[in-house]
């Protein structure tokens, strides 16, 4: 891209791969672990002539993260009450209509005027039921940063959820983009009770399955409302992201 | 030996404010509650750091299949690649792609491999404006200082202090509220992430198998810094490659666990590139400015290369006493506490910053927090042989040589013994050169009347008589 005035013998990407190399050259130490896993984890030489360890961390860490529940109904149950935890609030509704006259009373009741929101089968009628004028992000129109930085609000489908650390992961494809889940000052997601999975490598595979060799050019897990504890770490919620988070469970 | 000076005269001073000392430990207070609470909903926390350790294990050393195999799947979904061998030429690289986007406005987000190549200042004197967005950077943007904690910049800084300074820079009405502290903050910067032309951000992963750069977060500045300028810049240390997204799953809920005992940080986003088509928004350039600055030189010694697996947590700053007594910036450095006393006699030299290896109990309580178990006080002790061997001190050396001729001949040993017990009272009130330093901030107690080996051997008389 940008051309140094005076090229370098050799490029910098050149110097630096061979300083690893060279580096490498010289096998470090197997760590210290806790678990005998370590010796039955070391698998044979890598490119680098080095005895390469790699364990599934996905498989083998499974047992040893925090629990995201074995069966559905454990999963939402999970996923709630983590989300809970985290001052987000969870709204059960048993099917989409029921999604649509609640966040439509939300909207009244807070006297929102315009809210945000962009295609998807799950919004559509939600979006249709808004008491209030609504802002489309979705490349229906050119995107205007301006128009959603004025939303009161808004409203995105989910690639997935978490119920191991009461995630929700948005992406940049199916979820509005990348400005819709954060920008607005509060953020409201709505996805079905089967969208919940127990951990956070059990969403990664489950978007890069859907994403077929391009992932989305953003990934986002959502883990509560924006917060800081950068003044005497002290909790305050909305610290530039959305100050409140309200999750839609429907099913 | 100017660092050194420094630290001990900081130290000194840090030490002695009792204020300081108590509002630090007042402000981690919480931080060892809540990461307790989330340590206990780990089935296993101990087996879970094996997985992290050797998921940053096996990537450190296979760096050189793993970087390549990152810049390339990044490349594929459009991101451009920029190699820096150290900080002056990572600052050129960034200046120029400023000046290609013809920037006018820059937000910047939390980085601190930015404030290791010194790039605001790089910037500035460039003409740029460039403003923090995280909230506690932007506190210490507007105090002129650096960061006194790497993940927690401005946990030094008492409200009151924090409403003065946004009353004279913000014109905000004084108050004593951290959350209308934050709000004042947050109206400020709506407008600067719409108008920012180029966003910068740093990295806390690069995913070698998908190609894709993960940023942690709590407060959501790094996401508005990377979905609403046009051009997004991104500068990454090459040690933070990872390989796939199955230890990103582990590394992400252990990071936030151990760094600020949270379930997982509020806002995880993986980058692969700029805006792909399709999407409605996101910037159109992504840039990755890939960072060298002497990160080969600890990978070139094995004994130390796993101070690479640092994911920046912060858990070793807040469980140390050390810190919690002499406070961030008595460091001088970029990165604080244990892990940033290991590392920087590599970043900047063993001779000058070697008496940070010093300025530790070696009570091993870093090493215990850390959620990638990276050796750090072992190591301090290896930067203290290193430099003995680099640059022995004379002193030292004649001193050793003197303990070994003592202690190699007990009855030279048995009567220096007993001279010394008898002088102690003496040296203690003369208080000649090489001691007074040492008495300074200790005590001397009074020697015991009969040596260990009389007292030994009078017990065990006792014992055979019984």
């Amino acid at each position: 891209m940008i051309a140094p005035a005076s090229p370098p013998p050799t490029s910098a990407r050149d110097t630096i791969l061979a300083r690893i190399r060279e580096a490498l050259r010289v096998p470090a130490p197997v760590p210290h672990l806790k678990s005998h896993s370590a010796e039955q984890a070391v698998v044979p030489a890598a490119a680098s002539g080095l005895p390469a360890l790699t364990v599934l961390p996905a498989e083998v860490a499974k047992p040893w993260l925090p629990d995201g529940g074995d069966t559905p109904a454990e999963r939402v149950r999970i996923f709630t009450e983590n989300i809970e935890k985290l001052r987000a609030v969870p709204c059960r509704v048993p099917d989409l209509p029921a999604a649509a006259e609640a966040i439509g009373a939300l909207v009244r009741e807070r006297g929102w005027q315009r809210v945000a929101g962009h295609a998807h089968p799950l919004l559509e009628p939600v979006l249709a039921n808004l008491p209030c004028s609504v802002q489309r992000v979705d490349g229906s129109a050119e995107f205007d940063k301006n128009a959603l930085e004025a939303c009161d609000a808004g409203i995105t489908a989910c690639e997935a959820a978490v119920a191991q650390t009461g995630s929700l992961l948005v992406s940049s494809r199916t979820c509005g983009g990348r400005g819709l889940s954060i920008l607005p000052h509060v953020h409201i997601a709505v996805l079905t009770v089967d969208q919940v999975v127990a951990t956070v490598g059990d969403a990664l595979h489950l978007t890069r399955e859907r994403a077929a060799g391009r992932m989305p050019s953003m990934l986002s897990f959502i883990t509560g409302p924006s917060r800081t504890g950068d003044i005497e770490r002290i909790l305050v919620l909305g610290a530039h992201g959305p100050k409140e988070l309200f999750v839609f469970l429907v099913g | 030996m100017l660092a050194k000076k420094q630290f001990l005269a900081d130290a000194a001073v840090r030490t002695r404010d009792t204020g300081h000392r108590a509002f630090v430990r007042k402000a981690l207070g919480g931080y060892y509650t809540n990461r307790d609470l989330q340590k206990a909903r780990y089935r296993d926390w101990e087996h879970a750091r094996d997985a992290a350790s050797l998921a940053k294990w096996s990537a450190v050393n296979r760096l050189d299949e793993l970087l390549p195999r990152f810049v390339a799947n990044f490349e594929a979904n459009g991101g451009q690649v920029h190699w820096a061998r150290d900080a002056e030429e990572a600052r050129t690289i960034i200046l120029g792609l400023l000046r290609a986007a013809k920037a006018k406005a820059i937000i910047k987000s939390k980085c601190m491999t930015s404030e290791e190549i010194h790039l605001n200042a790089a910037m500035e004197n460039d003409g740029y404006g460039v403003v923090e967005s995280d909230l506690g950077e932007f506190i210490q943007q507007l105090r002129g200082e650096p960061p006194y904690h790497f993940v927690f910049p401005c946990m030094h800084v008492r409200r009151d202090e924090i409403s003065d300074l946004f009353g004279k820079h913000l014109g905000s009405a004084p108050t004593d509220s951290p959350e209308e502290l934050t709000m004042i903050a947050r109206r400020h910067m709506r407008r600067l992430y719409v108008d920012a032309d180029v966003g910068i951000t740093g990295a806390n992963f690069l995913v070698a198998e998908t190609g894709q750069i993960s940023i942690t977060e709590n407060e959501g500045n790094a996401r508005l810094t990377a979905a609403l300028p046009r051009v997004h810049i991104s500068i990454s240390g090459i040690e933070k490659v990872i390989e796939n997204l199955d230890d990103l799953s582990v590394l992400l809920p252990m990071l936030a666990t151990a760094g600020a005992g949270q379930p997982m940080t509020c806002y995880n986003t993986l980058y692969s590139g700029p805006r792909q088509p399709g999407e409605c928004d996101g910037p159109e350039e992504m840039h990755l400015v890939l960072l060298d600055n002497q990160r080969t030189a600890i990978l070139a010694d094995p004994e130390q290369r796993d101070s690479l697996h640092c994911i920046r947590c912060g858990a070793c700053l807040n469980v140390c006493p050390i810190f919690k007594n002499v406070g961030g910036f008595t460091y001088g450095t970029t990165y604080q506490g244990p892990i940033g006393s290991v590392i920087t006699p590599h970043l900047r030299g063993l001779a000058d910053w070697n008496h940070l290896s010093g300025a530790s109990s070696l009570c091993g309580a870093c090493t215990d927090a850390c959620p990638v178990r990276i050796d750090i006080h072992h190591h301090l002790l290896h930067n203290r042989r290193n430099a003995a061997r680099t640059a022995p001190s004379r002193l030292e050396r004649l001193g050793h040589r003197l303990f070994v001729v003592a202690a190699t001949r007990p009855w030279l040993f048995a009567t220096g013994g007993a001279m010394f017990r008898r002088s102690l009272g003496v040296l203690k009130a003369l208080r000649p050169p090489l001691l007074k330093d040492w008495l300074a901030s200790r005590d001397l107690p009074a020697a015991p009347a009969h040596s260990f080996r009389a007292q030994w051997s009078a017990r065990s008389r006792g014992r055979h008589s019984n």
